[in-house]
């Protein structure tokens, strides 16, 4: 069991290291479908809880919504926006992977320093660490892309650790708010993609950099055109 | 300092003959996906042969570092060989910390490669020179990492220290490497990655590469001639050998524990290794040169994750 939550745990980490140094947004989404499926395998094999019909439910709509639903609709995006990749971040590839393993080495080292226990006897010692790393790394990629598409594919992986997080600290997870965490996540999805259209519809890319220099002063009309 | 038996001054000896037959697999295995026949198997020591038969020609605008080049890269390799332990034996030399001395032979190699290219004053060797720099800077922590997560991996508390390269190819027995857990799978990509760019090999460096723009090996040693270029070439042999020593004797407890025996199987898993170099080599295409370090930043990132995520102690 522990083997294979160390392998769930190294392949999550994987994954948002290919999220942080691939310039592929369509790989960026595929890769994204296996995170989900890592997490939702990772949330199974947690040691805190007993797995009940409750935890499968909520990791089992988890993983469809991460792994199937968000791909097609993402794919969709892709499609109507006409990128394939992001050619000059704010933060390059080669330094955002270096800057991923330095989080990742920042969360082992707090959480082991830092005085943080977990509620549950005989805790995996790695699980709070990653799901703090992959909450930063989510972050770090909205703040470190310009393109609206891949600040999504942060949000998700945002999301992804926020999960594993909840799934980690509390003692029950209560099905309600997790309901209602996904179904949140899932209308962002909705209203990014339709937010995303209207971006490519008006201007020619979706780069959210340029938006900076939209401005109401009626004497710079056409700017960002 | 402990120095090794007849078993392991024997291994020395196999490795300095059958280093440029590895070379001889690798064009084989690439021949044979193309559908060629390929060079003959000896092939490689015929141009060995050649190389040494002819004189060298030297620049005028050449110092001794030029010349000193070559000489220094053998003899730094071939030193480093003395420390890489083969078939289940230890090493000629080992001692605690021997693995720093080991990584730092193959930088000093490299070191007096990158003068003697710089030496000449040709611009497209000083080209040559700072890929070769920059993607051996990058190299270097992978495969340091990867060494001290092994030695963090198998540190047992009972014998301190196991900063030696025999220490930790004797610690890495059967049943350890069932317990290793995900540090090797790791270590093991991190230093292919690194095998195969240390060797100026595809997806890297091509080897047969005569572009200038697109060389990184080749163009440092454009201006080497006669015996210099043999010392290269074989020095180059060496490398593959060692950085292969390096993956299957650390990474993977291959033998029986009959002496004779574990050399053959550590021949044939060298074998097996210029066999994989073959099929990357046939199957895979060149990375841009912009793309490169990302790979190798990767591969870093790879051996610095087996560091961090082992919590220590497989024994």
């Amino acid at each position: 069991m522990t083997g294979l939550l160390d392998a769930a745990f190294v392949l999550l980490i994987l994954t948002t290291l290919v999220l942080l140094g691939s310039s592929r947004i369509r790989l960026g989404i595929r890769v994204l479908a296996v995170q989900g499926v890592v997490v939702g395998a990772a949330a199974l094999l947690l040691p805190n809880h007993h797995v009940t019909l409750r935890v499968v439910v909520i990791v089992l709509i988890g993983t469809i919504l991460d792994a199937v639903v968000f791909p097609i609709l993402l794919l969709r995006a892709l499609r109507t926006a006409r990128v394939e990749r992001e050619t000059d971040p704010p933060v390059g590839y080669t330094a955002s992977i270096l800057i991923g393993v330095g989080l990742l080495t920042a969360c082992l080292w707090g959480m082991k320093y830092g005085g943080i226990t977990l509620p549950h006897e005989g805790a995996n010692p790695l699980e709070l660490p990653v799901a703090a790393y992959t909450v930063l790394a989510g972050l770090f990629l909205i703040v470190a892309r310009n393109n609206a598409l891949n600040q999504i594919l942060g949000y998700l992986m945002l999301e992804n650790g926020i999960f594993l997080a909840g799934l980690s600290t509390a003692m029950e997870v209560p099905l309600l708010i997790e309901m209602g965490i996904l179904l949140d996540v899932f209308i962002m999805v909705m209203v990014m993609g339709v937010a995303l259209f209207h971006i490519s519809r008006t201007f020619d890319s979706i780069e959210v950099g340029g938006m900076t220099a939209l401005t109401d002063w009626p004497d710079q009309e056409d700017v960002g055109k | 300092m402990t120095i090794g038996g007849a078993v392991s001054f024997a291994h020395v000896a196999l490795a300095l003959v059958l280093a440029p037959f590895l070379l001889s697999v690798i064009n084989r295995t690439k021949a044979a996906y193309a559908g060629r026949r390929g060079q003959p198997w000896l092939q490689p020591y015929y141009d060995l042969g050649r190389l040494l038969r002819k004189g060298a020609v030297y620049s005028r605008t050449t110092t001794w570092v030029f010349r000193a080049g070559p000489i220094v890269g053998l003899a730094a390799v071939g030193t480093a060989l003395l420390m890489l332990p083969f078939g289940r034996a230890p090493a000629v030399i080992s001692f605690q910390g021997d693995f720093i001395l080991f990584v730092y032979l193959l930088g000093t190699a490299r070191l007096f490669l990158v003068l003697a290219a710089l030496d000449t004053g040709s611009a497209f060797e000083g080209m040559g020179a700072n890929r070769e720099v920059l993607y051996s800077a990058l190299a270097e922590p992978a495969v340091m990492l990867g060494l001290a997560a092994l030695a963090k991996r198998l540190a047992d508390p009972a014998v301190p220290g196991l900063l030696s390269l025999s220490a930790l190819h004797a610690a890495m027995t059967a049943d350890v490497w069932a317990a290793a857990g995900l540090v090797v799978p790791l270590v093991a990509v991190a230093w292919w990655v690194v095998l195969l760019a240390e060797t100026s090999r595809i997806p890297v460096d091509d080897p047969t590469t005569h572009l200038e723009l697109t060389m990184i090996h080749e163009v440092m040693v454009l201006d080497h001639s006669g015996p210099d270029f043999a010392y290269i070439t074989y020095t180059a042999a060496l490398k593959v050998w060692l950085f292969g020593g390096l993956l299957v004797g650390l990474l993977f407890p291959l033998g029986v524990g009959v002496p004779g025996l574990d050399t053959l199987i550590g021949v044939a898993a060298m074998l097996g290794v210029a066999v994989a170099v073959g099929v990357v080599e046939a199957t895979i295409a060149r990375l841009q040169l912009p793309r490169v370090p990302q790979l190798l930043v990767g591969a870093t990132a790879l051996a610095a994750l087996a560091f961090v995520l082992d919590q220590g102690g497989a024994r």
